[in-house]
């Protein structure tokens, strides 16, 4: 197991907050919550030791093509594919966008 | 799709995580989690082992309201960890229950509905996954004496260990198809007890035994209904309107125990010995 | 595998003078004694080499020891319903496990635990001082359905007392770890541990005791466990009949955190 941090520029941060995927084997549980403004920090805890290169190159490949909302988001990652992480991280963004989607 | 998106078109109950479960059962906007994931109350074990968290523990308490009454759910989240009990998702049920029988004696109704999906104790957290279990079974069987606790086992992880124990206490059980309620997985018998007497890898044979419709069968539970949201919904409420049963299953010691004494020593065992030692219809009956 | 004699030796030496009762399985030892001049019922579940469940030969608490503690524990809730003074139950605890087999799981050995549990539990509520006195081990199931709702838990500080969840064997199987790995990380997590030391820091125990021969207990011995079990029955009479007295320890500390997070937020 390793924690490892990320950190990259970002547009607004959002209202609201969302939690999508779980700690299954080959999943993740994603947190999203309102971070500080032009900037999306990641952290991310994982069950496979030495990934970071694969997680800061999977990050830059998703960020590079649109610019992030500001968020803090925490990973719970049990070994999922680069695929799993994508989608999940998709369905976060998307789910925080339909206003009311986690709210206490 | 999103979650929800998926929730809207699903009827499965058993592909629904634990959170969506409980939002399903809850009358409509009345949904409200206790604890919820992002306070971060996770288990101060399973890091020290070099395990990943769960930002819930794998357990979710919600509360709200079925047909307008207040009431708790508590739900296991069977891909964390196999559902296993540890000390804080254990501590969450516990608590719930504890609270809610706190609500009977200060005049608030509220019931109860567990929904299992769990191996039993998380062995990471061995004693105090013990005693969570412990504190779960006392406040079960409290809060059953003011109002009915429902446990609805779905599927597909089935309750195993310690709460199956704490499953027998409840005043009403309901299953699938898909659930499996037994104290010792099929995987430590096999180990404690050898292949000849269990092999794990005997699905059919261990389904046979330890499945939901043969343990509707012979009356070891209440209610057996198909793998859809809102038959399980209705069950919950056909069985929150019966109130308390006359006599829960787990105090009709001298029913079972006459029933045991009839079983010849040698005689092998299987699913249709049981159904026949404890085929409902006599007065004393466990139905 | 040796047979534990230690809750046969505990249960004669805490009733020396009662007759115990007939009618049950011979894995159940049960009497009605006086502990200095309270009323009690002592029980213990202990080996029967001719039980008529072969997986519960060995001192396991499998169907007919948990439906049987349910109905010995039930009738005495009944025979006290109208007294002031309920007696108070000892459950002595020197239990291996619950029965491992195809006969108990087809029979529903979870149903039968929980019939000891609920009895158990329904004593404490109606006011019986419930104490559990580890003599032994008390392992998973076994001590889910004969002792863990006890109001109050006391050791004996012996090597051979020894609590768990599972058997090493199986926890490692289960946890895909061999027995080294998972004793290796038992020294360093309290909670993993099977020793007394280690579990009495998670704050479960009322108190543990020292005796000079746990097996063939002296005089002096009985009289201290005695008089303990008496100190334990008056605890319980100035307190309450659930199970809050278990979480102070700083082993516990997110147990108790829990449950001031949910009455905020309930």
């Amino acid at each position: 197991m390793e924690t490892l941090k990320f950190e990259f520029p970002a547009g607004q941060s959002p209202r609201g907050r969302a939690l999508v995927g779980g700690v299954g084997s080959g999943d993740l549980e994603v947190l999203l919550e309102p971070g500080e403004a032009g900037m999306l920090r990641l952290n991310v805890v994982t069950s496979v030791n030495g990934s970071a290169a694969r997680w800061q190159n999977l990050f830059e490949r998703m960020f590079r093509e649109q610019t992030p909302p500001a968020l803090n988001i925490e990973i719970h990652d049990f070994g999922a594919t680069p695929g799993v992480v994508r989608l999940r991280l998709e369905q976060g963004l998307e789910e925080l966008q339909l206003e009311g989607a986690f709210h206490d | 799709m999103t979650d929800t998106a998926r929730l809207l078109q699903s009827r499965s109950f058993i592909e629904l995580g634990a959170r969506q479960r409980a939002r399903a059962l809850l009358d409509q906007g009345s949904f409200r989690e206790l604890i919820g994931p992002f306070e971060r109350m996770m288990s101060p074990w399973l890091p020290k082992q070099g395990i990943v968290t769960q930002a819930d523990d794998g357990v979710v308490i919600a509360k709200g309201t079925i047909e307008g009454q207040p009431t708790v759910i508590a739900a296991i989240e069977g891909s964390f960890q196999g559902g296993s009990m540890g000390e804080v998702g254990g501590a969450k049920i516990a608590g719930a229950l504890e609270l809610a029988a706190e609500d009977n004696r200060n005049g608030i109704p509220t019931r109860a509905v567990l929904l299992l999906e769990t191996g039993g104790v998380r062995l990471q957290e061995a004693n105090l996954g013990l005693a969570a279990i412990a504190e779960i079974q006392a406040a079960i069987v409290d809060l059953r004496q003011y109002q009915p606790v429902i446990a609805v086992i779905a599927g597909p992880v089935g309750c195993f260990g310690g709460m199956s124990i704490a499953a027998g206490l409840c005043s009403y059980l309901i299953v699938t198809q898909e659930a499996r309620l037994g104290l010792n997985g099929p995987q430590v018998i096999e180990q404690e007890a050898g292949i000849e007497e269990y092999d794990s890898r005997d699905r059919p044979f261990i389904w046979s035994l330890t499945g939901g419709e043969q343990r509707h069968v012979t009356g070891l539970v209440d209610a057996y209904v198909p793998d859809d949201t809102e038959t399980i919904h209705a069950q919950i409420r056909t069985c929150f309107r019966q109130g308390k049963p006359a006599l829960e299953r787990s105090r009709r010691y001298a029913w079972f125990l006459d029933r045991l004494g009839r079983l010849e020593p040698e005689q092998p065992i299987d699913a249709v010995t049981v159904r026949d030692l404890y085929a409902a219809g006599d007065e004393g009956g466990v139905k | 595998m040796t047979l534990s004699t230690r809750g046969l030796i505990w249960f004669n030496a805490l009733s020396p003078n009662a007759k115990p009762f007939e009618g049950l399985p011979a894995s159940l030892k049960v009497c009605d004694t006086t502990l200095g001049s309270l009323p009690a019922r002592v029980i213990a579940v202990v080996p029967d080499e001719q039980n008529p469940f072969p997986r519960a030969r060995c001192g396991e608490v499998g169907l007919l020891e948990g439906w049987g503690l349910g109905r010995i524990i039930n009738e005495a809730i009944e025979a006290d319903r109208d007294h002031d003074t309920k007696r108070a139950l000892v459950a002595i605890i020197d239990v291996p496990s619950q029965a491992y087999g195809r006969r108990e799981e087809a029979l529903g050995i979870h149903q039968a635990l929980a019939g000891a549990v609920d009895a158990y539990a329904r004593a404490r509520l109606a006011g019986h001082p419930v104490i559990g006195l580890i003599v032994g081990k008390a392992m998973s199931g076994a001590f889910l359905a004969h002792g863990y709702q006890a109001n109050r838990l006391i050791a004996l500080r012996d090597p051979g007392v020894e609590v768990h969840a599972m058997g090493k064997a199986s926890a490692a199987r289960i946890t895909l770890r061999s027995v080294d790995e998972l004793e290796a990380l038992a020294a360093n997590i309290p909670p993993m541990a099977y020793d007394l030391h280690n579990y009495a820091s998670l704050g479960l125990l009322w108190e543990t005791l020292s005796v000079e021969r746990i097996e063939r207990p002296t005089e002096g011995d009985i009289n201290r466990v005695s008089e303990c079990l008496q100190q334990a029955v008056a605890d319980i009479a100035a307190g309450s009949h659930d199970l809050r007295g278990r979480l102070d320890a700083s082993n516990r500390s997110a147990s108790r955190q829990v449950r001031e997070k949910l009455l905020e937020q309930w």
